[in-house]
């Protein structure tokens, strides 16, 4: 029992840093209509200018305080963020506006590859850390009730809490500021926004804005996990499953969504792994997420999808 | 001026169905597939064979297979790598378990199977659609990227999980020099092509792109939408799963999963996007861009830094390679989003009142 509660907790954590890279892809696609497959290299890109600033800049400046220098890369890489979101918007969307899903997913693959290759030319291809002084030894919890206790990553807990937090106040964003209120209005209806008066082309800069400093947390939290190097950007390939099970459209449905491949990808390894001979955890997810699209093909809070002839 | 249809009557419904209705065109095709045939072979050398035209001609035909299911029939698959492996892998197994299994038959067995792989993975299709479909097809890709690591049966319990062939022939005729294997795969090409190009101007064709075009609508006027999307899938899958063994087999020789990795899946859907959605001749225009810009950026690169006085590291040249082809790909997308097949048909049209203004 505690080690199923053990593998649980695991997964959900795992989850919620699913679910930290798949709502950058949630909030692009309400807003703009685009599949940003371009979402994982956004990550490593920001993950990278992150790391090498935390290095750069505090030797530049001379600051040896930790937490400011780890302050300051993190203000600068969301500055170098808006930017990315900015040109982005700029020389590649703009112009692609109306055309087909396929077209624009194609176009973000285009960027995703541009931005994996110009990040690793700036800020260099090594393997860096970052060091946000996630505490790395485990802990264990609920020791008067089982045996044992339960095994805890106080890392991938933290992470879990920052995740959730960032949603929190995204929730809070979207909800309660007029600007979140004029993204609500955009992904709603591109047409009905413009007409009274909502400015489309700020309103796409500002969703990759957000989807950039989200992608600057993923980056932060995945980096200082794994370490910041080029296979990051495979962490935006097992959110896939994640945006699709909660639905393309729905925040809520990025984070339950992450949390049920979270867990199922844990459960799946850990107990149904050693008969089919192990690193099941990828496929897993996309077949979970499948199993579910069967019962609802706009994923599980996903609008509903009209079809009319 | 000599382009034009004038003066050409068709007096049979024979002629009126003809592929090339214009008789310019049936002569142009044929010559192109003549100097493909007898030409080419003879002035080319052979690294580019090896580099250029064997990948060029194999990644045609894949091309053309996930041409069929995204152009065609309008579901899009991030998948065509797992087909291509399927296709390798069974492919591979016919043959080197099979005492005296003929290469040709092996290919085309491994075609078959991924064919079934495909209706599996097309399943789904039947209610799962547009962005959604795109991501589950990637199911079908870690799948087998697993299946092919982990599953030593498939790998003939091969220590290192690389496979291999050899001694391969046809008819008595060794495949050996990148000739003869440029030829063998030629000759495939311009059949399957053939064979693909009457298919989709068939009844199940013009079932396709009903479906692609409404699939409701299509519903409605009697065209059974599980019959037509899990055909596309089975003829897409089947062509890439021969392109896939082709380029196991006859290109690399020697092959291990990675070689049919998700970037290949992107690759092709690039070249169906870049060539043209919907056309055939259009995969063979996204195959020659997709296989020749990496090269001629390698090649080129380099050049230019010498140009400036720059040396530019091998790391260097792969990362500036990654940014000029996302650059590129984003650029074309932009000015002709409906690729290279829509230039072509734009020239031919202007070449008709060529050299008249109107």
């Amino acid at each position: 029992m505690g080690f199923f509660l053990e593998t649980l907790l695991g997964g959900l954590m795992a989850g919620m840093l699913y679910s930290l890279v798949a709502l950058g892809f949630v909030l692009i696609y309400k807003a703009s209509g685009v599949f940003n497959f371009a979402q994982g290299a956004m990550v490593l890109f920001a993950a990278l200018a992150m790391a090498r600033f935390a290095e750069w800049l505090p030797a530049y400046a001379g600051i040896d305080n930790f937490v400011l220098a780890n302050l300051i890369a993190f203000v600068a890489a969301g500055a170098v963020m808006f930017v990315v979101a900015w040109l982005i918007e700029r020389l590649a969307l703009r112009h692609l506006v109306n055309q087909e899903g396929t077209t624009l997913l194609m176009a973000t693959l285009g960027i995703s590859y541009f931005l994996d290759g110009i990040g690793q030319t700036i800020f260099g291809s090594d393997i860096y850390k970052i060091d946000i002084g996630m505490p790395k030894d485990p802990i264990f919890a609920f020791e008067n009730i089982f045996e044992g206790g339960v095994l805890l990553n106080k890392e991938d807990l933290y992470a879990a809490l920052i995740a959730a937090v960032l949603v929190g106040l995204l929730t809070l964003f979207f909800q309660k500021t007029v600007t979140g209120r004029a993204l609500r209005a955009v992904a709603d209806d591109h047409q009905a926004a413009q007409s009274i008066g909502i400015p489309l082309n700020r309103i796409w800069f500002i969703v990759w804005c957000v989807a950039g400093v989200v992608a600057l947390v993923a980056g932060m939290i995945w980096g200082s996990k794994l370490g910041v190097q080029f296979s990051l950007t495979t962490v935006a390939m097992r959110a896939l499953p994640v945006v699709i099970l909660g639905g393309l459209t729905s925040v809520p449905g990025a984070i339950v969504g992450g949390l049920i491949i979270g867990v199922g990808e844990k459960l799946s390894e850990v107990y149904l792994g050693p008969y089919v001979g192990g690193g099941i955890e990828i496929w897993f997810a996309y077949v979970l997420a499948l199993v579910f699209l069967l019962f609802r093909p706009q994923g599980l809070f996903g609008e509903k999808i009209i079809d009319r002839v | 001026m000599f382009y034009r249809e004038n003066g050409q009557f068709k007096t049979s419904y024979r002629a009126d169905q003809q592929i090339f209705g214009i008789t310019q065109d049936r002569v142009a095709v044929l010559l192109l597939v003549a100097a493909a045939f007898l030409v080419v072979p003879v002035i080319t050398s052979e690294y580019m064979f090896r580099a250029i035209l064997i990948p060029f001609v194999i990644m045609s035909l894949a091309a053309l297979g996930v041409n069929i299911l995204v152009g065609y029939c309008g579901q899009i698959s991030l998948g065509s790598g797992a087909f291509m492996a399927v296709g390798a892998y069974a492919a591979f197994n016919f043959f080197v378990r099979v005492q005296g299994m003929p290469l040709l038959l092996a290919l085309l067995l491994g075609g078959v199977c991924a064919a079934a792989f495909g209706i599996l993975f097309g399943l789904p299709s039947l209610r799962v659609k547009g962005l959604y479909l795109a991501v589950a097809t990637l199911a079908a890709q870690f799948f087998s990227d697993w299946m092919f690591l982990r599953i030593k049966w498939f790998t003939n319990d091969a220590p290192s999980g690389s496979v291999q062939v050899s001694d391969l022939q046809v008819f008595g005729i060794p495949i050996a020099s990148p000739i003869s294997k440029y030829l063998f795969c030629l000759t495939i090409l311009v059949v399957m092509a053939l064979g693909a190009k009457n298919l989709v101007r068939s009844a199940i064709g013009r079932e396709w792109m009903a479906i692609r075009d409404m699939d409701v609508a299509a519903a409605v006027i009697g065209i059974r939408p599980m019959y037509a999307k899990l055909t596309a899938f089975a003829v897409s899958s089947f062509i890439i799963g021969v392109a896939g063994a082709m380029w196991g087999f006859v290109h690399l020789s020697a092959w291990e999963p990675a070689a049919f990795s998700v970037d290949i899946s992107f690759k092709l859907l690039f070249m169906v996007i870049i060539g043209g959605m919907g056309s055939i001749m259009g995969s063979f225009f996204g195959a020659a861009f997709i296989v020749v810009l990496p090269i001629f950026l390698n090649q080129f690169l380099p050049f230019v830094g010498s140009l400036v006085g720059v040396e530019i590291s091998t790391s260097g040249i792969s990362h500036a390679e990654l940014i000029i082809f996302g650059a590129l790909i984003v650029w074309f997308l932009i000015v002709e989003p409906h690729g290279l097949a829509k230039l072509w048909s734009t020239g031919k049209q202007k070449l008709r009142l060529w050299p008249f203004p109107h």
